[in-house]
């Protein structure tokens, strides 16, 4: 389902008088489909731009990143841009809901760039996470928890092969986390998605039995 | 359908500067339109008002005065003519028909025109004529009776039975000399949509013989209204009139001497169509401001439309399309503003000169002027969609682990 190869990305600081820094150096990284792995690291380690890298929000400066079979490296941004709508799903850690847009639509919108809007989809993801009953209100009328199983639901609606994570659970009590977790791990399952989640929190690992250190994948020292 | 989605909520979103925009979109686009509108229709109106008639003799001044006077009851008469000019003329072998008129009284306003009976069969340009409202008839010649325009009835409220008393002069003054010689309405008008529908009609003889008038000039008349037979007729009677003597004028061709009026008047439009424009450009302009300076509060929303899969060219193109519906609004809302504003200005153009505008009359303008304003508008979209183009998804989309 994904796998990584020689995979470099870095960026240039200003203080770093053009220099680029490596942020992301992973020599080999793979995920079989409907697998689901959680990377432990923290805050600045360089997780959110790995995992941007896989959805192809960002361009990799070298390597390889087959998504399902497809090299997203070296493809123009439009290309990725249309893999990442119909192969992938992806929940932020702030849950990223248009405001403006009713819960429904929201859901609606995680497709919309892929196969299309499809309204009773929509619905029925809604419904899967228990909210039927909050069609038509906005994301600031619902609770934390409650907006985190929108973007679940957002994260599945294009029928994802791969769902991405970034630090799902940081803004959630405890109780919540863990529902929210096991929600996400229970839907990625239906659906056969494969799950990379990535999180310092150690309550939010424990949950799963695969866990590896990002630290131990991404060594950009070495590369510099 | 996501487009749409997309463009939806962002004006509802951003609803008070849309409904802002939007309005001063409609101010422009009505603008233009009521612009175009009253100067084609008003020019169209004044030129096919000659009400049949191709040329008028009068006395020796501007053919323009003649015109106004004698067709559009506007302006003094340059003066009279006699009785034998008249005879003269309808005796001409080129002259279909002549028709002498005579001014110099007014009812609260509106003008006393005195003619013959053989006015009102003229037949007007696309076979219209006066007809008279049920009830009415037209004047006995020799008796003390009127027949009104209908907007003069309308206005004074007079109806058949109802009697007058002329006041002198052609200015209305309430504390003027009014005349004792009573009038009887015997006649209202149907609305011929041209001048004629102000004023109030008598018969020649009495005109001219109204107590307080000078008796010598008894068998004057101000004007005489001619049909030709012939175009060829109307230059040979015009030089006759014009060159070769120096006491009569002949106004002819009629619609050539009000369209000499109109370009004498056109830098007018032209001032006009330039604060319309001016209007436009500046709708066009807020569009632009609107929205670019809306970009930075949708900055968050846009990058995650692009990390849900929404290509850098559809956030591009949604921008401009929302740019253009806006437009779209505007310009449908410019409608509304252009029927009221046009309606006031014909009512306006109608209460002065009795030209009627026709409201539905169809004119490119009302397509060319909001299809250009949406085109405007989405031009005026293209710098905020363009910044909304090149904003960062993963920068944007903080924070970062």
């Amino acid at each position: 389902m994904l796998k990584i190869s020689n995979l470099r990305k870095g960026f240039a600081f200003p203080e770093g008088a053009g220099a680029r820094t490596p942020i992301v150096s992973v020599d080999a990284f793979g995920l079989a489909a409907g697998e689901q792995l959680a990377l432990r690291g923290e805050s600045g380690s360089g997780k959110t731009t790995f995992l941007h890298l896989i959805a192809g929000i960002l361009a990799a400066d070298q390597g390889a990143i087959e998504v399902a079979g497809i090299d997203l490296v070296g493809l123009p941004e439009a290309k990725r841009d249309r893999i990442r709508a119909e192969k992938i799903g992806y929940v932020f850690q702030t849950f990223n809901l248009l405001q403006g847009y009713t819960v429904e639509e929201n859901v609606g919108l995680g497709m919309a760039f892929g196969a299309g809007l499809d309204h009773s989809r929509a619905r029925h993801l809604l419904e899967r996470v228990g909210l039927s009953h909050r069609l038509k209100h906005f994301p600031r009328q619902l609770s934390t928890g409650q907006q985190q199983r929108v973007a679940v639901a957002r994260a599945l609606a294009n029928r994802p092969r791969l769902v991405l994570a970034d630090e799902p659970t940081g803004n959630l009590d405890r109780k919540n986390a863990r529902e929210a977790l096991a929600l996400i791990r229970e839907v990625c399952r239906e659906h056969g998605a494969a799950l990379l989640l990535v999180s310092h929190d150690e309550d939010t690992l424990s949950q799963f039995e695969s866990v590896r250190d990002f630290a131990e994948i991404n060594r950009p020292s070495a590369s510099a | 359908m996501t487009l749409l989605l997309i463009i939806y909520r962002s004006l509802r979103q951003h609803a008070l500067s849309t409904v802002v925009t939007a309005a001063s979109i409609a101010l422009a686009v009505g603008l233009l339109m009521t612009v175009w509108m009253v100067r084609d229709q008003s020019q169209e109106a004044f030129l096919t008002t000659s009400k049949g008639f191709d040329a008028v003799l009068g006395a020796r001044g501007s053919q323009l005065q003649l015109v106004l006077n004698a067709i559009f009851h506007l302006e003094a008469s340059p003066g009279n003519l006699a009785w034998s000019d008249y005879e003269a003329i309808k005796h001409h072998p080129a002259v279909k028909a002549a028709i002498p008129i005579a001014v110099g009284d007014n009812l609260r306003g509106f003008r006393l025109v005195g003619t013959i009976p053989e006015m009102f069969t003229i037949t007007y340009p696309e076979g219209r004529r006066f007809r008279l409202e049920p009830g009415g008839r037209s004047f006995d010649p020799s008796a003390k009776e009127a027949v009104l325009g209908s907007f003069v009835a309308d206005k004074l409220g007079l109806k058949v039975g109802d009697t007058f008393h002329p006041f002198h002069g052609l200015v209305y003054d309430p504390k003027g000399d009014q005349h004792p010689d009573l009038y009887t309405v015997v006649g209202i008008f149907q609305p011929t949509n041209t001048p004629d529908d102000k004023v109030v009609w008598i018969p020649l003889h009495g005109l001219q013989t109204m107590t307080g008038h000078d008796p010598k000039t008894a068998t004057d008349v101000s004007a005489v209204l001619v049909q030709l037979r012939s175009s060829f007729a109307g230059v040979m009677l015009g030089i006759t009139y014009n060159r070769q003597g120096n006491r009569l004028t002949l106004a002819y061709p009629v619609p050539n001497i009000i369209s000499d009026l109109f370009s004498r008047i056109s830098w007018f439009d032209q001032v006009l169509a330039l604060v319309a424009y001016l209007v436009a450009v500046v709708a066009a302009g807020s569009v632009l401001a609107s929205i670019y300076n809306s970009m930075s509060a949708r900055r968050r929303d846009l990058a995650i439309l692009r990390a849900l899969g929404a290509k850098r060219r559809t956030i591009f193109g949604a921008i401009v399309a929302e740019a253009a519906l806006i437009g779209l609004i505007g310009s449908l809302g410019g409608f509304l503003f252009y029927f009221g504003l046009l309606s006031a200005v014909a009512e306006i153009i109608r209460a002065q000169t009795g030209v009627v505008l026709v409201l539905t009359k169809w004119h490119p303008i009302l397509w060319e002027c909001p299809v250009g304003m949406i085109a405007l508008c989405a031009l005026g979209g293209i710098l905020p969609a363009f910044k909304a183009y090149r904003t960062p998804v993963a920068e944007t989309l903080a924070p970062t682990s």
